[in-house]
């Protein structure tokens, strides 16, 4: 296993994303700069217009002086890291438990049947893509999706046409 | 007697302001500790005394967990909050950093001086934006007045504290499992010694606590351990954040004493829908197996009246189905859950879950074998106790529940190849 070394850093990523790389690295021990790749991945995914080319994490990896493998495992294990493209818009609908009771198989099927495309699918404009996700621990607003960085919660399908026309 | 510890702001306007949290003694009882350079040793003396008990789930007395750390030992030691709120059901401690990230903060330093740790870290699940981002304002406003930083009031005591952000994994719940993730790994929980007290994030002596247990801190400091404890019932120190949701009127979080009745709880959250029938409870959190309504009824929302019916409080998320729900299907759904979250570290859990919601799936499509009800309990019982971290139990305990209460729903699956529910 070995370590890519770039000596010039600034080759990768703009200035705006190895600041708020930094911005990471700085809350962490000196020698840890290994913990700040779940936070590095993040931005250079949203940067990426949500997903993780080979290539970015093998930036990341460079960048925070980690072998590419070790930060493949880290975009592999959590869920929230994409490795092919998603909409514009991810749509993240919650079904466990108190959803389900609170018919969340109702917002998902007005989901796909608005959007025509199912779970781990985007739509062909590239708009919108629709995720199953586990609980959110929005429990209370059962039934509830995430998009983006947003909790809607309460859903009823006409709720949904209202926050889907109100998105760029 | 509601809101009296981890909600007690709840009433004010923008209670997540640093002014509003002051205007209620907030951060006081931080500057009385530093200025009267209260003895560590006292401050977890009153923490044992509360009775608190790890809010997360696991129940395990905070005191006692602190009395673990040499406090002398030279290096740097840790106090890490664990936010990474991921128990189906429960949505508690994102309120806490909604609505009183202060508080939390102030604990965390209260933490950080009794144990003589000066760094912290509070992990925030990855999906919970909007918490993170009030918590990180909350950090910079109480660093601007001085609460976090170097030689904190001029007491000679540093404590700096910052938040990470987890990006979906609901193992890193699991304390070693998230000092893993901060490091910057999978979250692949830890063996176990040595414990984090010895061996904790990088390697140095920590503790992790839950949100709900270090932001209940200030205030077990400024009204007195015995306070604290007798607001619950024995074992039972304090009140409690509850999470009820499912099919009631009014879900929401509510923060009322340990022993409180069950019916009182579902009382305050406006009862069962439309009219509708209690059929079951999930009473901490979706691994805490299933009490029948009516059992449910009779109990109180207390560590041991709950585990007095085979179940446990967990985390106190109470999930309440009504008579229209199908055991089959939500067996199905929570063993799914479970599937999806194992880390695959350990076989038994990693093979196991999956063979649980294989079987239960197929249950429930109406595919179900005669001998499949013995599979799951032999399964369910081969990976209990038998993995690294207690996920392996946590999805093995809600079949045992299912099928101890609910065996016959299960049958009459495997027999009719339907649901016994709404087929009239």
């Amino acid at each position: 296993m070995t370590t890519t070394t770039v000596k010039d850093k600034t080759e990768h990523f703009t200035p705006e994303v190895r600041a708020e790389i930094d911005r990471w690295i700085a809350k962490y021990p000196a020698e840890w700069k290994q913990s700040a790749v779940m936070g590095a991945l993040m931005i250079v995914q949203d940067e990426n217009g949500g997903w993780l080319t080979n290539q970015l994490m093998d930036q990341v990896a460079a960048y925070l002086d980690m072998p590419s493998i070790a930060v493949y495992e880290v975009a592999t294990f959590y869920s929230m890291y994409e490795l092919k493209p998603v909409g514009k818009h991810k749509i993240c609908v919650c079904t466990n438990v108190s959803c389900m009771t609170n018919k969340s198989d109702v917002i998902v099927e007005h989901l796909e049947k608005k959007l025509g495309i199912g779970f781990g699918q985007v739509t062909e404009d590239g708009r919108f893509s629709l995720k199953e996700v586990e609980c959110l621990g929005a429990c209370g607003g059962a039934p509830m999706m995430q998009i983006g960085k947003q909790y809607y919660e309460n859903l009823t399908p006409e709720i949904v046409d209202a926050i889907l026309e109100g998105l760029e | 007697m509601a809101n009296e510890v981890c909600l007690r702001t709840l009433d004010l306007e923008r209670p997540w302001l640093l002014e509003q949290y002051q205007s209620r003694g907030g951060y006081e009882m931080l500057k009385k500790i530093l200025t009267e350079k209260m003895a560590p040793e006292a401050i977890v003396e009153e923490v044992k005394k509360s009775g608190l008990r790890g809010r997360g789930g696991a129940g395990f007395p905070t005191g006692l967990k602190w009395s673990f750390i040499s406090r002398n030992a030279p290096g740097q030691k840790y106090v890490v909050c664990n936010s990474d709120e991921g128990e189906p059901g429960t949505f508690k401690d994102r309120d806490i950093l909604r609505y009183n990230p202060h508080q939390l903060i102030e604990g965390m330093i209260i933490a950080g001086y009794a144990i003589g740790a000066t760094r912290g870290y509070n992990y925030i699940r990855g999906e919970f934006w909007e918490p993170y981002e009030r918590f990180e304002q909350a950090l910079e406003d109480a660093r601007s007045a001085g609460y976090l930083g170097e030689n904190l009031l001029g007491s000679g005591f540093d404590f700096e504290l910052h938040a990470h952000l987890g990006a979906g994994a609901y193992i890193c719940g699991e304390e070693t499992a998230l000092l893993e993730s901060i490091e910057g790994k999978k979250g692949q929980p830890r063996y176990k010694p040595p414990f984090p007290a010895h061996f904790g994030l990088y390697g140095r002596p920590t503790i992790i606590n839950n949100t709900e247990s270090l932001a209940s801190i200030p205030m077990i400091m400024e009204k007195g351990g015995e306070w604290f404890a007798d607001i619950g019932v024995k074992n039972s120190g304090g009140s409690k954040l509850f999470s009820i949701s499912g099919n009631i009127n009014n879900p929401g979080v509510f923060e009322i004493p340990m022993g409180t009745p069950f019916s009182e709880l579902l009382a305050m959250a406006g009862g069962m829908k439309e009219g509708h029938k209690i059929k079951a409870v999930i009473p901490g959190g979706s691994s805490a197996p299933i009490i029948p309504g009516e059992q449910m009824m009779e109990l109180n929302m207390d560590y041991d009246s709950i585990a007095g019916a085979g179940s446990m409080l967990g985390s106190g998320a109470v999930i309440v189905l009504d008579e229209s729900n199908c055991m089959v299907k939500i067996l199905e759904r929570m063993s799914y859950f479970y599937h999806e979250e194992s880390c695959g570290q350990c076989t038994p859990c990693r093979e196991g879950t999956g063979w649980l919601y294989r079987v239960v799936h197929r249950i429930e499509t109406g595919q179900g074998r005669q001998e499949d009800l013995d599979l799951l309990d032999d399964v369910a019982s081969k990976i209990s106790g038998k993995t690294i971290c207690a996920l392996g139990d946590a999805a093995a305990m809600p079949v045992q529940g299912m099928l101890r209460h609910y065996r016959d729903e299960f049958q009459y699956h495997i027999d009719h190849k339907r649901c016994m529910i709404g087929v009239g």
